[in-house]
């Protein structure tokens, strides 16, 4: 079967237009990556609101945080590394500090930016952005879930970072597909391990499911798109019903998702875990699918994975 | 200006020094030399130029003042206190567990509109107000308190040409120009001169006055609000820790509190009655 694709940046694209069209407060800051943001079709509908702050990625940030402090929701667009390269100060100690009701969104999150290679692979961005206290911290897995974690943010009373990339990604979840913040999606169920995807990697983790039940591998698959605040319930369960978890991301395994996950699992519920993600390198140039089977980002890698946590399982 | 409200406010200036004296021996620590230098401009703005209701401080229709120099706490809550924002006793809880006048400014703090103290960040903060009230074609003006030293943070440059770009003339930024940072004179550690010449360029318009002349600075602060078209940069030249002898031009002095001993000698030498001082003579 194949599934069609879309980019996640233009569910972000889209959702601001909706969001621009049914309510005034929202304006959208640009910082020279207008069209690549996908920020263009906000400010193509209306120009009034888009406000160009230049390749001025800090003040960028820190206008926002006063056209918050002024009654509007301003979206800030930029590059992911820039977010944490450039703003980092302003993010935590005007944005989040103060808890102003600024929205962050990450483009060209993780490897598969693909041939600009390291300098504009966002690796970092989700682990240091859950360290800071009163901001949420989103990466969808598709065009759809973009599109609502933006509906979401808009309403949330907060600062919120979504991340999102560049490459079309399968469209595995529909416009019915329920978004909640902090609420993971069960895509599959089963029993032997349990597969928690964050991100765009999520049709791997649907081949890896596939895979393994040729082995005769009951994997359950659960969808996390919120990083911060982290699904406890939903994470223990798993790793009390299950016995094993293994965690998916397109982001340094160090302090990232799987790590966020980490911390519930040996605080509630010790069991084995592997992490699939980007272990301590830098990207490199490449088309996005190459540099997931370099990286080790693929359907076979994440029942690898499942196979080795088994073994440890098994072990106990 | 008229000599009688000139007389309140020096006397307010007084007032609010010895505040800063006072507070600063109880806390143990904090920044006296940007406090004091900061007075007079403080003292004109909060109490003959701002439109601000301190019984109801969140009033939509009041002006912005950010400050970017967040570690002038003492001069900030003491200009807040006596403006009525809560009550001048609780200026001796500065610094201490469980208060809402943190060592660096925050929004627990009735009258502080965003939490600073990493330097570098207020004129951005304030350029998104001033945007946000041109685009809704609001009457509130945008105060912006900076020192000089943070002149040096790149992000100031950004923010001064986003404001001068965009002709933001609600905005105005007040400069304290003491020429002294903790590492010892601005001019040799990292010199801005020439300071006028490079706001023109950016497209402001400087007035550069005496930082502690009340009249000149409410003769600024009135000239800001009647340019079009620019943004206003006030350049106060100014003495860091201006009114207490030793203190004064003393880098040294940046960010350490006064002993008991020093703090009654800062406070003899200001002269304040009886009743101007919170918990009496150290």
């Amino acid at each position: 079967m194949t599934i069609k694709a879309k980019p996640t940046r233009d569910g972000y694209g889209d959702a601001l237009v909706e969001l621009g069209q049914r309510d005034e407060r929202i304006v959208v800051l640009g910082a020279d990556l207008t069209d690549s943001t996908r920020a263009n079709r906000f400010a193509d509908k209306f120009p009034e609101r888009f406000i160009e702050c230049g390749i001025a990625e800090a003040n960028a940030m820190n206008i926002a945080s006063g056209l918050s402090m002024a009654g509007k929701i301003p979206f800030v667009s930029t590059y992911a590394v820039f977010v944490v390269g450039r703003a980092l100060d302003q993010i935590r100690t005007t944005v989040c500090y103060s808890s102003l009701n600024v929205k962050i969104a990450g483009a060209h999150g993780g490897i598969s930016v693909g041939a600009d290679g390291a300098t504009h692979q966002a690796l970092e961005d989700v682990a240091t952005l859950r360290t800071i206290p009163h901001i949420t911290v989103i990466v969808p897995c598709d065009y759809q879930e973009t599109r609502k974690a933006i509906l979401w943010a808009a309403e949330h009373q907060g600062p919120v970072y979504v991340r999102f990339g560049r490459e079309p990604v399968p469209m595995v979840t529909d416009e019915d597909t329920p978004f909640v913040c902090g609420k993971a999606n069960l895509v599959n169920d089963g029993s032997d391990v349990t597969i928690i995807n964050n991100g765009p990697v999520l049709k791997e983790c649907l081949d890896a499911v596939e895979m393994l039940k040729g082995e005769g591998i009951s994997a359950r698959l659960l969808n996390m798109h919120t990083v911060k605040p982290i699904d406890r319930e939903a994470i223990v369960k798993a790793a009390r019903e299950t016995g094993a978890i293994v965690t998916v991301e397109e982001h340094q395994v160090m302090g990232g998702f799987g790590s966020a996950v980490a911390e519930v699992v040996v605080q509630e519920a010790p069991v084995p875990m592997r992490f699939i993600g980007i272990q301590d390198r830098f990207g490199e140039s490449g088309e996005p699918d190459e540099l997931f089977v370099a990286f080790g980002l693929k359907a076979t890698d994440i029942a690898g994975a499942v196979r080795e946590v088994l073994a440890a399982k098994k072990g106990r | 200006m008229d000599p009688h409200e000139l007389e309140k406010l020096q006397s307010l200036a007084r007032r609010i020094r010895c505040h800063i004296v006072e507070l600063l021996v109880e806390a143990k620590s904090g920044h006296p030399g940007g406090s004091l230098s900061g007075v007079e401009y403080g003292v004109s703005l909060y109490f003959h130029v701002l439109k601000h209701d301190p019984k109801n401080a969140s009033w939509e229709g009041r002006d912005r003042v950010i400050w970017s120099r967040g570690h002038v706490g003492p001069l900030i809550f003491s200009l807040l206190a006596e403006a009525g924002y809560f009550p001048v006793e609780e200026l001796m809880t500065f610094r201490k567990l469980g208060t809402r006048l943190q060592g660096h400014p925050t929004t627990r703090c009735p009258g502080i509109e965003v939490g600073t103290g990493s330097l570098g960040q207020g004129l951005s903060i304030s350029c998104g107000l001033a945007k946000a009230f041109k685009m809704d074609e609001a009457p509130n003006r945008v105060y912006c308190m900076m020192g000089d030293g943070e002149m040096q943070e790149g992000a100031v440059w950004e923010a001064i040409m986003f404001a001068g770009h965009c002709k933001l003339d609600n905005l105005c930024a007040v400069i304290d120009w003491n020429n002294l940072q903790i590492d010892g004179q601005v001019e040799s550690v990292i010199g801005l001169e020439p300071l006028i010449d490079k706001f023109r360029a950016f497209r402001w318009n400087p007035i550069p006055v005496d930082g502690h002349d009340i009249g000149q600075l409410v003769e600024a602060y009135e000239t800001a609000a009647k340019t079009k078209g620019q943004p206003t940069v006030i350049l106060a030249r100014t003495v860091k820790g201006k009114g207490v002898s030793f203190m004064e031009n003393q880098a040294g002095w940046h960010g350490i509190a006064p002993t008991v001993e020093q703090g009654r000698q800062a406070l003899l030498e200001l002269g304040p009655s009886e009743e101007e001082l919170i918990h009496g003579m150290p």
